[in-house]
This record gives C-alpha cells, sequence and structure tokens, in this order.
C-alpha cells in the first residue's frame, strides 16, 4: 500500500495517530484541504453574488467606479500573484524532490511577491483614501465625488467630471445632474471594492503567516519525498487566493474601460 | 501517488507563460469597445486561467475522482447560488397578464 | 453471541477514555474525540437551558393579551435571544457535535476523526463564539428577531448586533470544522470492510449534514460581515436608504439558514434510524432509500431558499419555482417516514425509552412537515407568513422532531457514552409529560397562526388570550419533561446499572466496543463483513431491565 521508505516497524515521525499510514494522511489531509477551499468558494461566492446584483442595478456607477481605480497597479498586481503561484508551485516541486535549499528560496520568493501585492495594496488604499473614495462616514473626511479632498492634487477624485471628460474615457453628452447621481451612486462599487479586495488581502495576510511557519519548517529539512503535505496544502491555499484575484481584477478593475456607459 | 505523477518545472513555466499572457489579453482587450461581450470575454479568460492554476498548480488534472468531485461541486453550488438569486432579480419587471 | 449474558452481571471496564486522564489540562487540551462531544455536551445543554429560560419568559409575558409583563422593547429581546441561542449554539451543534463526534469514527471504525486537533478546535471557536454571545446579552441583548433583517438591524436598532453577529460568525465557523472533519473521516477513514452500502443511516446522514455545513455556512459568515459592515462604516450595502437593497440581505440570509434547517434536522433522522431498526428488530426497510434521500434532501435544500421571501417583493415567477421545489424536498423525507414506518411493521417492537422518542419524531416531524407545504403554497403564505402558523410549523419539526431525536438518542447510546443505564421508569414518564407538554404548546399555535396572531408580537387582541394561555400551560408541562432529564442522567452516573457492551443488543460497532470505550476506541480495529442492521430471526431479545 505505501511505498514510503519507512520500515513496517517504525512509523515515519510525522504520522498523526489515528492514520494507519503516511499515504492515507497525505490523502485526507489533501482532501480536507480541498473542502475547505470549498467554503471558501462559498464565502467569496456570497460577496460575489452580491456584488453581480448590484453591478447590474447600478451599472452607469460602476463604470464609474472602475474608472477611477488604477488599472496599471491592478494589472501589475494580477503580473505579481500570479508569479507567487509559479513561485509557490515550484516550491512544492522542491520540496517533494527534497531539494532543501530550493525550496527555501522558493518559499521566500513566495513570500516576497506577496508582500509586494500587499505593498500595492496599500498604496491603492491610500490614494483612495487621498481622494475620500471611502464608502461611509467612519474613516478619513468622508465619501465624497467631487473632488477637492486630496492634499497632493485638487483635481483628483471628481467622479462626477470624470464621467463627462473624455480624456477618461467619459461622455460628454451626459447630463451634468445624472453625472453626479450616478458619482454619488459609486459609494456602493466602492463598498465592494474595499470589501472584496479586503477580504482577499485578510487571506493573503494568513497566507503569509502560513508560509513563515512553511519556510521554518523548510529550513529544519522537515521536507521531503516521503512528507512533504504541509507544503502542499499550503499551495493550494494560496493557489486559491491567486485564483480569487484572477476574477477580481477584471470584475473589479475592467468595468466598461472603453468608455463611461451613456 | 507515484512520482512521475506530478507536473515538471517546464511545464509549470509554460503555465506561467499562459497566465501571463491572458492576463496581458485581459487588460488590452478592456480598452477595445466590444460591447456587449467585453464581460464575456474578460471572465472567459479569467476562467481559463483559473482552469489552468487548478488543473496544474494545484496539480487537479493529476489528482484523483473525489478532488475532481469536490471541485466541481463546488463551482456548482455557486452557480445555484448565482443564478436562482439573478432569476428573482432579472424577473421582477415581466409583467403578469 | 451466548445469551449468557443475560445471567452475568455487566462491569465497567477498568479503563476507558474518561478516565484514562485525569485532570482539567486533560480535557481542555484533550484529541479524543468522545471528550471533545462531551465537552460540547456541556456547552450545548447550557444553552438549551437559557434559550430554554427565553422561552418561558416569553409564553409567561403572553398569558394575557396586553403585553403587562414585559415592555415592547424587551420582549423583542427575548425571542431574539431565544431563537439566537437555540438555534446557533444548541440546534445546529446539538446532534453532530455531540453524537456525531462520539460515534462517527467508532461507527466507520476509525481510532478518532481526520483531524482531531481540528475538531478540538472547532469546540474552542464555538465557545469565543458563545462568550461573544454571551457579552451581547448580558450588554443589554438583541432585538432584531433571530434572522437579523437590515436595514432594522444594520442601521435603526441601538443594540448589540454587532457583538451577536460575531458570536454567530464563530459558532458557524465551529460547524463548518465538524462538518469538514466528518466529510474527510467518512471519505477517508472508513475500516477494512466497511464500504459506503454498510455504513450505519447515522452516518449517512451526518455525513449530507456536514455536506451542508461547509456549503451554505460560509454564505452566512459573509452576510453577517457584510452586516457588520454596513453598521459599523454606515455603507448601503442593504439599507434603502443609502441606495441598498434589504431584499438581498433575505437572499444571502435564507441561502444559508434555510439549508441550516436541514442541517438540524438530519442527523435527528438518522438517530431515528438507529433506533427504530433496532428496537423493532427488523432490518430498516429500504437503507438505499433512506441513504440517498439524505443526500437529496441536502441537495434540494439549497434550491428553496426563497419561500421564506414570498411577501418581501420578490418576483412572481422566481416565487413559482421556490414553491414548486419547496414541494419537491418534501419527498425525501416522506420517503423516510414510510421506510421507518415499514420498519416496524410486523417487527419486534419494543416500546423503551428510545423508541417512545423515535416514535413520536415520526408522528411529530411529519405535522411539522406538512404544515410546511402549507407554507410552501403561494397563496396560503400570503395568509400565514409571520403569523404562530410558521411559529408553530418550525417548533414541531424542531422540536417535536430534532429535540425529540436528539433526546431519543442521548437515552440510546447514553450507556455507551457513561457505561451506564438511565433510569427507564422516570425516564419513560419524563418522555411522555415532553409529548404532552410539546402538543399543548404548540398545537394551539396552529390555531392562532390561522386566526390571524402575528408573530414576534407583544399584545394580541383578547379573543386569543384562551389559545395563548393553553399554549403558556402547555409550555410549563414540557419544561418538567426537559428538567426530568437532566436530574436522573445525573443521577445514573453515580447509581445507574452498569450497562455492558451491548445493552439493547443492537447492530454497529459502537455496540462491539465496551461502554465506555477506550481512548482508542477499539482494542484491534474491526474488519466488517455483516451487512447493516443484522437483526432478523437469529438476532437476540434485548435484556429486559
Amino acid at each position: 500500500m505505501s511505498t514510503s521508505q519507512t520500515t513496517t516497524t517504525e512509523h515515519h515521525p510525522a504520522l498523526a495517530h489515528q492514520f494507519d499510514s503516511m499515504e492515507q494522511q497525505q490523502d485526507a489531509s489533501t482532501f480536507g484541504m480541498w473542502v475547505f477551499l470549498l467554503t471558501e468558494i462559498m464565502m467569496f461566492g456570497g460577496l460575489f453574488t452580491a456584488y453581480l446584483i448590484y453591478r447590474l442595478k447600478y451599472y452607469p456607477a460602476f463604470v464609474a467606479g472602475s474608472t477611477s481605480i488604477s488599472v496599471g497597479w491592478g494589472f501589475a498586481n494580477t503580473l505579481v500573484l500570479i508569479g507567487s503561484s509559479f513561485t509557490m508551485a515550484m516550491a512544492v516541486w522542491a520540496a517533494q524532490k527534497g531539494y532543501r535549499k530550493s525550496q527555501v528560496w522558493l518559499l521566500l520568493a513566495t513570500m516576497v511577491l506577496g508582500a509586494a501585492f500587499l505593498g500595492v495594496k496599500a498604496k491603492e488604499y491610500y490614494d483612495k483614501w487621498d481622494e475620500c473614495h471611502i464608502p461611509g462616514h467612519v474613516i478619513g473626511k468622508g465619501f465624497n465625488t467631487w473632488g477637492g479632498c486630496s492634499v497632493t492634487n485638487k483635481s483628483l477624485g471628481n467622479i462626477a467630471e470624470e464621467i463627462r471628460d473624455p480624456k477618461h474615457h467619459g461622455n460628454p453628452n451626459i447630463p451634468e445632474g445624472a453625472a453626479e447621481q450616478t458619482a454619488r451612486q459609486t459609494e456602493i462599487f466602492f463598498s465592494f471594492y474595499f470589501a472584496m479586495t479586503g477580504l482577499h488581502a485578510f487571506h493573503m495576510v494568513i497566507g503569509l503567516g502560513l508560509l513563515t511557519w512553511l519556510l521554518l519548517r523548510a529550513r529544519g529539512g522537515e521536507f521531503g519525498p516521503s512528507y512533504y503535505t504541509p507544503v502542499e496544502l499550503g499551495g493550494l491555499y494560496w493557489h486559491f487566493v491567486d485564483i480569487v484575484w484572477i476574477f477580481l481584477f477584471p470584475l473589479l478593475y475592467l468595468i466598461s474601460r472603453h468608455q463611461h456607459g451613456v | 501517488m507515484s512520482e512521475n505523477s506530478h507536473p515538471t518545472p517546464g511545464l509549470y513555466v509554460l503555465i506561467l507563460l499562459a497566465l501571463v499572457i491572458g492576463t496581458c489579453l485581459t487588460w488590452g482587450i478592456a480598452f477595445v469597445d466590444l460591447g456587449i461581450w467585453n464581460p464575456v470575454v474578460a471572465l472567459t479568460i479569467a476562467v481559463i486561467k483559473a482552469v489552468l492554476v487548478i488543473l496544474f498548480f494545484m496539480h487537479v488534472h493529476y489528482s484523483n475522482k473525489l478532488t475532481k468531485l469536490t471541485i466541481s461541486a463546488g463551482f456548482f453550488w455557486l452557480m445555484i447560488m448565482i443564478t436562482m438569486s439573478l432569476s428573482d432579480y432579472l424577473t421582477r419587471s415581466f409583467m403578469l397578464r | 453471541m451466548s445469551t449468557a449474558t443475560a445471567i452475568v452481571k455487566p462491569v465497567m471496564p477498568e479503563r476507558h477514555y474518561l478516565n484514562d486522564n485525569y485532570g482539567i489540562r486533560s480535557w481542555l487540551l484533550t484529541k479524543d474525540h468522545k471528550r471533545i462531544a462531551i465537552l460540547y455536551l456541556f456547552s450545548i445543554s447550557f444553552f438549551f437551558l437559557l434559550g430554554g429560560i427565553f422561552a418561558a419568559l416569553i409564553r409567561l409575558h403572553l398569558l394575557t393579551p396586553n403585553g403587562e409583563l414585559f415592555q415592547a422593547d424587551t420582549y423583542n429581546k427575548l425571542f431574539t435571544m431565544h431563537g439566537v441561542n437555540m438555534v446557533f449554539f444548541f440546534l445546529i451543534p446539538s446532534v453532530p457535535a455531540v453524537l456525531g463526534n462520539f460515534l462517527m469514527p467508532i461507527m466507520v471504525g476509525a481510532k478518532d476523526l481526520a483531524f482531531p486537533k481540528v475538531n478540538l478546535l472547532s469546540w474552542y471557536i464555538y465557545m469565543v463564539g458563545a462568550t461573544f454571545s454571551l457579552i451581547a446579552m448580558v450588554s443589554g441583548g438583541v432585538d432584531t428577531g433571530w434572522t437579523f433583517y437590515a436595514p432594522l438591524s444594520s442601521g435603526y436598532l441601538r443594540t448589540h448586533v454587532i457583538a451577536m453577529a460575531v458570536g454567530i460568525l464563530f459558532a458557524g465557523f465551529s460547524s463548518i470544522f465538524t462538518g469538514l472533519n466528518f466529510i474527510v473521516t467518512v471519505h477517508r477513514m472508513r475500516a477494512p470492510g466497511m464500504t459506503w452500502g454498510r455504513l450505519p443511516l447515522f452516518v449517512w446522514a451526518n455525513y449530507a449534514a456536514s455536506l451542508i455545513m461547509i456549503l451554505g455556512t460560509p454564505v452566512l459568515a459573509i452576510t453577517l460581515i457584510l452586516l457588520a459592515l454596513e453598521r459599523g462604516f454606515h455603507i448601503g450595502i442593504f439599507d434603502p436608504k443609502l441606495g441598498g437593497d434589504p431584499v438581498l440581505f433575505q437572499h444571502m440570509f435564507w441561502f444559508y439558514s434555510h439549508p441550516a434547517v436541514y442541517i438540524m434536522i438530519l442527523p435527528g433522522m438518522g438517530v431515528v434510524s438507529e433506533i427504530v431498526t433496532c428496537f423493532s428488530r427488523k432490518r430498516v426497510f429500504g437503507y438505499s432509500f433512506i441513504a440517498f434521500s439524505s443526500i437529496a434532501i441536502a441537495v434540494f435544500g439549497f434550491v428553496v431558499w426563497a419561500h421564506h421571501m414570498f411577501v418581501a417583493g420578490i418576483s412572481v415567477y422566481s416565487a413559482l419555482v421556490f414553491s414548486l421545489l419547496s414541494y419537491a424536498v418534501a419527498i425525501p423525507s416522506a420517503v423516510k417516514v414510510f421506510n421507518w414506518t415499514a420498519t416496524m411493521y410486523k417487527g419486534s417492537v419494543k416500546m423503551d425509552t428510545p423508541m417512545l422518542y423515535a416514535v413520536a419524531f415520526i408522528g411529530l416531524f411529519t405535522i411539522g412537515g406538512l404544515t410546511g407545504l402549507f407554507l410552501a403554497a403561494l397563496g396560503l403564505d400570503v395568509h400565514v407568513h409571520d403569523t404562530y402558523f410558521v411559529i408553530a410549523h418550525f417548533h414541531y419539526v424542531m422540536v417535536g422532531g430534532m429535540v425529540t431525536a436528539y433526546m431519543g438518542g442521548l437515552h440510546f447510546w447514553w450507556p455507551k457514552l457513561t457505561g451506564r443505564m438511565y433510569p427507564e421508569a422516570p425516564a419513560k414518564l419524563a418522555a411522555i409529560v415532553t409529548f404532552i407538554g410539546f402538543n399543548l404548546t404548540f398545537f394551539p399555535q396552529f390555531i392562532l397562526g390561522y386566526l390571524g396572531m402575528p408573530r414576534r408580537y407583544w399584545a394580541y387582541p383578547p379573543e386569543f388570550q384562551v389559545l395563548n394561555v393553553l399554549s403558556t400551560a402547555g409550555a410549563s408541562i414540557l419544561s418538567v419533561g426537559f428538567i426530568l432529564p437532566l436530574l436522573y442522567f445525573l443521577y445514573s452516573l453515580k447509581y445507574g446499572e452498569v450497562a455492558g457492551d451491548n445493552p439493547w443488543q443492537a447492530t454497529g460497532l459502537e455496540w462491539e466496543t465496551s461502554s465506555p470505550p477506550p481512548t482508542h476506541n477499539f482494542h484491534q480495529i474491526p474488519v466488517v463483513t455483516k451487512e447493516p442492521y443484522a437483526y432478523g430471526e437469529d438476532a437476540e431479545v434485548p435484556v429486559v431491565h
């Protein structure tokens, strides 16, 4: 049944008492992680469902909101996260092969890329705070869409104007009143922007914690061909977080980028 | 779990390239006016990227049936939630005669 | 299989899971699923008592039509706290976390669940949730109703909604981890020879409930998070004044909360399957039908949620679809009722206490389930929605069904958990008292609801007083029915007759190990060769107490 190197009289030190073999343990643990990811799909899924319903209800506002966040940073972040998924997959491969130094460096690379992602996110959040686009009236100076909030550049953040400005893919035919109403409605877009990217970032922070723990264990030489399950599980979690972002990027950053709707 | 049931680094590099190209495509096409098809194209590319990550980075292509069933169940349930919720919102304005 | 067991008195095993290790640390840091089950038993019993006290206060208040006992705001808090405590902190964990945790590994022939540390974590997460809930209660309570409808809960009430929401969030995660553990255990930890077709129906039922737990609860989690965000940051996700949609809250809330009722009832149905077959001395009728009906309920339960929203303003076409599907979901439940009845038919039925509860379940659940069909009919629902008809319906399925099954299961497996028998005469009395009290409490409420008395109202028209008084009288009898077991179970721990391995002469792996079981469940991992429920002409009649 088991093709591992352990003898029949010795247990691998990592074999838990409720399992009969390392193979059963790996099988069960991997399946368990997939079941957990299932719960994550449903949790993010609930958020995606709500987002979808509001996008249909307030489409022009969602376009306006999407235009006002930086597609450049979003694009860069997507590449960063995809890169970190690659290094993570390689780290699992290295752990399975027993290449100790490679797994350590690859895990570290994954963490660095993940941290870079969070750094960019922090910058994006700061920009939104600067422009007073944080929904609600609790954080910062409160939500406003007529600009004048930013200390660095007073003309930033005027969504009502951007909706009608061709330089921002806007449409000058839209009446001012309609543009103002749409701009006010972008608050719901930003609620979802922060809720979705915030929940995602929260999962990334947890991921970084997991990676730290894996890194320490990998440095101690714990993982090899007969036991690399924790790295595999960490990989599954990390790839899932990447997949969530793969969907978040077009849904949040690329809504009708070519033009504001009428 | 036999040794050759895992992807090679070479395959991982290929998948990475595919993902990067997909991302660039998504970004580029977003600035082209395809009308109603913009979100369709963007989400299709996203689905393809997700499938690549799932099959190869997450080793599902090499996994047992239970794993594949589990993931399918997850997306199926997500679809139940989305479609049945939308079925309310999208049919509200139909007139009963 | 010797008949000599009737002559030799059973003795307690020398070492078992309860005395293997002493000290508070051995309990609080245990990885043994049986000890974790006992930890849960204490926790949920506390919340059952607390929820019961709130119920008593509600019924006392409703003795008079003018609301003389409590003010309106306080009354709102009473029914909210009753609902929240009972649903999230008692009913949802009850059978899975106590009986399921204890029995699932043994029934599949494993040494423990797949992830014992996650199991312990799930209890601690539950306790954190319980703490938040108690803090919310002690700080003045919540008055939104257990359904937390926005925007009332997200913007208009000054009570401790966020603390309570956090408590429920944690309780939800606790159940997610329990469900995850069960699913992996059933798939990957079965003993040699234990095929899916040989699993006890209790396992099938808890497996199906676990599917619901992991697929539905995360949606509740995100709903509560959004509710808390809206409340904390004044953003408009559900509040129409801020551009939000209150019906969206209901969609998201009920997407979980409807399947949640199947999380509650399925394990109870599993208990009933085990009891009915043992006390009819007959193989269960239609094993595969009962097994697959559990899965069918789990799946179908996810596509009916908007039947809670028929009058909330959803599209009529969508309502039609949900109504039709709600009728469909009743079919697998009916299949079970028919199969249990067929199992009893021409069986050698013995009405010991567990069987009393099981038979009560079949009758009361049928009434509750059928009245659910009343509610699934669009036209009728317009009339009885948000009335006492709904309250009676769900108490029939939840208390007449679920709590009854839980009590039956506790009695059935008490000898296995503790090594001792409870005293049969007080137990039978308690079962009968509970049955009488329950029906007297809730049957009048069907009539009240049909006549138009709304739910969650602190005062009512005087013509409804007689029925309300009857209901309160029933509640006082019902409370006696629930207090008695507390007393005699505690009594049995010291003075109960030693039970022996298999006091009921039941089939199943749990009865082949000692009572209480050793820490590692089995002295030797069993190899399963028999079909389940091998009762028959050659089976023994249980030892008479």
